[in-house]
């Protein structure tokens, strides 16, 4: 019986880690993601789990320790946001290529400067390139869901690479929507427990992790991590159906939204799909052939799934919550773009830049994108194919 | 899974080698000759030698052998040359020569 409650994005999240129950959590508070770290070391005091807190002294260290636990053979993950996942930056390389399967919740804040606490996506996108899996969530729910099913992806043998469980900060994170939980046992047989073939602390059986490699091997290892994270791809895949059977939602790499028909279509990721759907809903009731494909798994970037649910649409507003200083768009422009072009999808792009730092993005802005677009396709207006969303001019 | 690294070489290609090359097997440093990158090589005089063991544990590289209370030849396989001890030993019983020999 699923049980229907109201939660925030980190209570679902830590209820999440409550009922996994791992073995070893090593935390550093930092906003938003504080309260994470803050529930499940409730739940420990409380009795309703025995997981291994690890109060450390900064994210450095609490990516470490997860690093260090999980090769010594323990279930373990951490939380973070923002400049804690920068300060993870060079564990974060070492937790994916020596092959660790731990969890991250990242509840997705931008980076400084200027300094600032609320949501964008500058702090995962900053960690696109460290060999994690990332799966980004549009609401309470969907965190939930994604870390129910983060383990069963990262501890597959085909895998054994470490997962990002990304939600947007206070939009998510802090705002308390209702859920539909799912009961421990279930969750429990759907995650099962943590039987790693070889590991630190196995007596008899010693194993050295992450030996120096002379040059002469390290291009080998880093093409078969690579190998690894497009496996990953068919996993993600396999695992949501499992988790379909036991809660009845279905997940894939991406989520078209009436896009079956769609002229335009918004890509875009994280709680601003929740907005861009509502703007496709009214549109659509105005008789406008508008979609919204919402990203799930930014890694492995699933480029030629993309291009053909695309392919049929006459331009893409791709949607960056993130300035990536390449004077050339956000990463998923970059992305996007690159994918469509190596699939040769040559369709119109345009590539916008919004909700920085917790800037608003509504309806009515994602009705002006859709609108924009069809002015360039109908009357063949030339429009920025770069640029920022409600900046003051 | 356990690890045979001796069938390991610069010419094994990417899918033979391990997760995250990662090595399953114990004590295999013992198969990595360091001394390959000796430029300074220890010469040990045996008349001079007072058995007073202050060689042996300073040696990084665990390459001055005790057996029975007395340090026995060095283990060339592994001294990479650095010269703690010689610059240990009291009594002139090891002294570095230039060169691999």
């Amino acid at each position: 019986m699923a049980i229907k409650e109201r939660m925030s994005g980190n209570e679902a999240v830590s209820y999440a880690i409550r009922q996994i129950n791992p073995d070893v959590m090593p935390a550093f508070p930092i906003t938003p993601s504080t309260e994470i770290p803050q529930l499940v070391s409730t739940y420990i005091a409380n009795g309703e789990m025995d997981t291994e807190f690890i109060p450390v002294e900064s994210e450095h260290s609490s990516m470490s320790a997860a690093i260090g636990a999980e090769s010594a053979g323990a279930r373990s993950l951490t939380a973070t946001s923002s400049a804690g996942l920068a300060l993870m930056w060079e564990e974060l390389l070492l937790a994916a290529s020596n092959r660790l399967p731990l969890v991250l919740a990242l509840v997705n804040r931008t980076l400084s400067g200027p300094i600032n606490i609320n949501c964008d996506h500058s702090d995962g996108m900053g960690a696109r390139d460290t060999g994690w899996i990332q799966i980004y969530a549009e609401n309470n729910q969907e965190a939930y869901d994604n870390f129910i099913q983060a383990y069963p992806i990262a501890e597959d043998d085909r895998v054994h690479l470490p997962v990002m469980i990304c939600q947007d900060g206070f939009i998510t994170s802090h705002a308390v929507e209702n859920i539909m939980l799912l009961e421990d046992a279930p969750v429990k047989e759907f995650v099962g427990e943590y039987e790693p073939e070889e590991y630190l602390l196995n007596p008899g059986k010693p194993i050295a992790v992450g030996p120096y490699a002379v040059s002469n091997y390290v291009m080998e290892a880093k093409k078969n991590q690579e190998i690894a994270l497009e496996n990953s791809k068919e996993v993600i895949l396999e695992v949501a159906k499992k988790f379909y059977k036991i809660s009845g939602r279905e997940y894939g790499l991406f989520e078209e939204y009436r896009t079956e028909d769609a002229d335009y279509i918004m890509l875009i990721m994280g709680s601003a799909a929740g907005t861009a759907k509502q703007a496709v809903d009214d549109l659509r009731e105005r008789g406008k052939k508008v979609g919204v494909l919402k990203l799930r798994v930014f890694r492995p970037f699933p480029a030629k799934e993309i291009a053909m649910a695309l392919r049929n649409c006459k331009a893409v507003a791709i949607m960056d919550r993130c300035e990536s200083y390449n004077g050339n768009g956000g990463p998923l422009g970059s992305e996007v773009n690159a994918g469509l072009f190596r699939n040769k999808t040559m369709i119109e792009t345009v590539n916008y830049i919004y909700g920085l730092a917790g800037r608003d993005f509504t309806v009515g802005d994602a009705c002006s994108i859709f609108a924009e677009l069809e002015d360039m396709i109908v009357n063949g207006k030339e429009i920025e194919q770069y640029q920022y969303v409600r900046l003051r001019k | 899974m356990r690890t045979d690294i001796t069938k390991i070489t610069e010419k094994t290609p990417h899918d033979k080698l391990t997760e995250g090359l990662m090595i399953f097997e114990g004590a295999t440093s013992k198969l990595f000759m360091t001394g390959e990158w000796r430029t300074n090589t220890p010469v040990f005089y045996e008349d001079k030698c007072k058995q007073c063991l202050l060689c042996a544990p300073v040696c990084p590289d665990s390459s001055i052998p005790v057996k029975d209370g007395k340090r026995l030849a060095f283990d060339m396989d592994h001294c990479k040359g650095c010269g703690i001890c010689a610059n240990v030993c009291p009594f002139g019983a090891i002294e570095m020569k230039e060169g691999n020999e």
